[in-house]
């Protein structure tokens, strides 16, 4: 455990000194919450500051394809948009990331031959969960192995819905060390808490904290996989559970909203939340990601219309 | 009149745009003033702004693919539909347009009537314009050689300014009934009957998004219309010669099909076929007889 959280040492002792921890975290004023998400969705971006958006939320994308669809032939053309993602305009940055299922990475790595895009993949029985640890183990450690340079876990919701939060806590800290290459370095840790299954904002800000508290270099939303996945409201909660982290312990830890954005729109009211919450430290795709798949056709098209003044359609971005 | 009634306060209707099988107001809060024939106000109509012709194309867009793919004849359907749901409400057009265009009840009625028919006549075409303009072609192999008219796409039209029912219906149904969805901008100075037929297409089981009816300038949104990526051709009927050269010059950068504004003196002549031709792609398919086998076997 890093020295700076020793202030939360005894927290994590017993599960019962976690619980007791957890349930003393205030509670969250939901009406209040949304309402704050709302408003601050509805600030006007336009211009300079709308093309400045647009390039910024493209560099923040986790480029994803996770279906049981998924050829080799799919991961190699979506790397090829990552690294390019406009080909008549030499001039849009790449995302930051393709994210993909383990026994892809290793296509994915080929096909970025080197480029400055990172290969995040899911593990650890994505998208329930519901392995032995053995299998997330090995899930984690073959990703790893095959050059990921991030890993997406998922908790096991059913443990932390239950009540067995340590269990929940114990899950990330082992990922987290099975992230560890060969050499020492390691790949950066997203905890996925699913929040669509979570049922409450309480519980969003108790994941949250376990996610932080076990070592997380991100927390993410959801999966993509369920009926509620990443909205304004529980981005900004989790969101403010990273900026009263870090003014704890001086740990920064990065928020990777993911399923369900779809649009520009969508994606410049996020980053508002990102810069009126916890600020510019945050404006950078090290520390805030989208997990998307269609977020970057919009975006790309509303890059064209601002680059050229005309509307720009589907026929001119590709089919993924 | 009772005294109840004499005091009872008058109920105005909100004249809305039709976009998406929705009626929306305009996304920018916008309206504009519509008055009669003699100057008297009549209603506020939607001043639409050129993110509303954006979220049309887009509707429209999203149509596309049910409404081209649908079979000619349950385009036919729906079209006669369009005919028999006007017709319940004729009492309500005749009005406005006769308040629009300044016409008697009789001439308005005449002008109602022959802009229902012009929706029959239409949903016959449906089903037939493929035998017409396309067909077997004779080449020189053992192929069977097809041709079959696919309609263009999303149509952006500004509709007539003077004829303001008529002159519209005679726009978009020869525009729809191929199976393109479009964009209509309705008259400036007379907008609510076009309004109204927005009603009465959401009431006909035509898919929304197939028929989007915006209100306001077309000097405004047409530039966007013309330059936009995703709409494949415009129907420049009610563009004057200034607004027309310049929507032309603006359509050309990506190969926009144009149909130039003709003069029309009598919008309830015979309309011919231009119309609905203007807006078709042909489309040949080679297919082989079934002659090719190399042992002489017929398949």
């Amino acid at each position: 455990m890093p020295t700076t959280l020793t202030a939360f040492a005894d927290v994590t002792t017993s599960d019962s000194a976690l619980r007791r921890f957890l349930h003393g975290l205030p509670g969250v004023d939901a009406v209040g919450l949304e309402a704050r998400a709302a408003s601050l969705g509805t600030r006007s971006i336009k211009t300079t500051a709308k093309a400045y958006a647009i390039d910024l939320a493209i560099s923040m994308i986790d480029l994803t394809t996770l279906e049981g669809a998924d050829t080799p032939g799919k991961v190699r053309a979506l790397s090829a948009k990552a690294v390019n993602p406009d080909p008549t305009d030499r001039t849009t940055p790449m995302t930051a990331a393709v994210c993909v299922y383990p026994d892809m990475v290793a296509t994915a790595k080929a096909a970025l031959n080197g480029a400055d895009v990172k290969i995040a993949s899911v593990a650890t029985a994505f998208p329930a969960g519901r392995a032995a640890l053995p299998v997330k183990l090995a899930d984690t450690r073959d990703a790893v192995a095959a050059g990921a340079d991030e890993i997406d876990m998922v908790i096991d919701r059913g443990a932390f819905l239950a009540g067995r939060y340590l269990e929940t806590y114990e899950l990330i800290r082992t990922i987290k060390e099975a992230c560890v290459r060969e050499d020492g370095s390691a790949a950066r840790l997203k905890v996925i808490f699913e929040t669509g299954e979570l049922s409450t904002y309480d519980n969003i800000r108790r994941a949250s904290w376990i996610g932080m508290l076990a070592g997380a270099d991100f927390i993410k939303t959801s999966t993509g996989k369920v009926g509620v996945n990443a909205t304004p409201a529980n981005t900004l909660l989790m969101l403010e559970a990273v900026r009263d982290f870090r003014a704890q312990t001086g740990i920064q830890i990065g928020v990777k909203p993911a399923g369900g954005i779809r649009t520009t729109k969508d994606a410049i009211k996020f980053l508002v939340l990102v810069n009126e919450t916890v600020g510019e430290d945050w404006l950078s795709n090290h520390w805030f990601r989208f997990g998307a798949s269609s977020l970057l056709n919009d975006l790309l098209m509303q890059r064209q219309k601002l680059s050229t003044g005309r509307y720009s359609g589907p026929d001119y971005v590709t089919v993924d | 009149m009772s005294e109840s009634s004499a005091t009872r306060l008058n109920v105005f209707k909100t004249y809305k745009l039709y976009v998406g099988g929705k009626f929306p107001r305009s996304e920018s809060g916008r309206v504009y003033e519509v008055s009669d024939s003699k100057g008297k106000w009549l209603a506020n109509a939607p001043l639409s702004s050129r993110k509303d012709a954006r979220d049309a194309v887009v509707a429209a867009r999203k149509a596309f693919g049910g409404w081209s793919g649908a079979t000619a004849y349950n385009r036919g359907q729906i079209l006669y539909r369009i005919a028999e749901m006007l017709e319940g409400r004729r009492e309500q057009f005749v009005r406005e347009v006769g308040e629009a265009e300044g016409l008697s009840k009789s001439k308005a009625g005449a002008v109602v009537d022959a802009a229902i028919d012009r929706w029959v006549w239409y949903a016959g075409w449906t089903d037939k314009i493929g035998q017409i303009v396309g067909g077997a072609n004779p080449v020189a192999g053992p192929f069977f050689n097809l041709s079959t008219p696919e309609p263009t796409g999303v149509v952006t039209v500004i509709a007539p300014q003077d004829s303001s029912f008529l002159g519209l219906v005679s726009v978009i149904a020869p525009v729809i009934a191929t199976g393109n969805t479009v964009v209509v901008i309705a008259s400036e100075k007379s907008p609510l009957p076009a309004l109204s037929l927005g009603e009465v297409l959401a009431t006909s089981d035509l898919p929304g998004g197939v028929v989007n009816i915006l209100s306001g300038k077309a000097g405004e949104m047409g530039p966007h219309l013309a330059s936009h990526q995703d709409v494949n051709a415009i129907d420049l009927a009610g563009a004057d010669p200034v607004l027309a050269k310049e929507l032309e010059i603006a359509a050309a950068d990506n190969l926009k099909r144009v149909l130039r504004p003709q003069p029309v003196d009598d919008w309830s002549a015979d309309p011919g076929m231009s119309r609905m031709t203007a807006f078709l792609e042909t489309k040949t398919v080679w297919h082989p007889t079934g002659s090719l086998g190399a042992g002489g076997s017929s398949y």
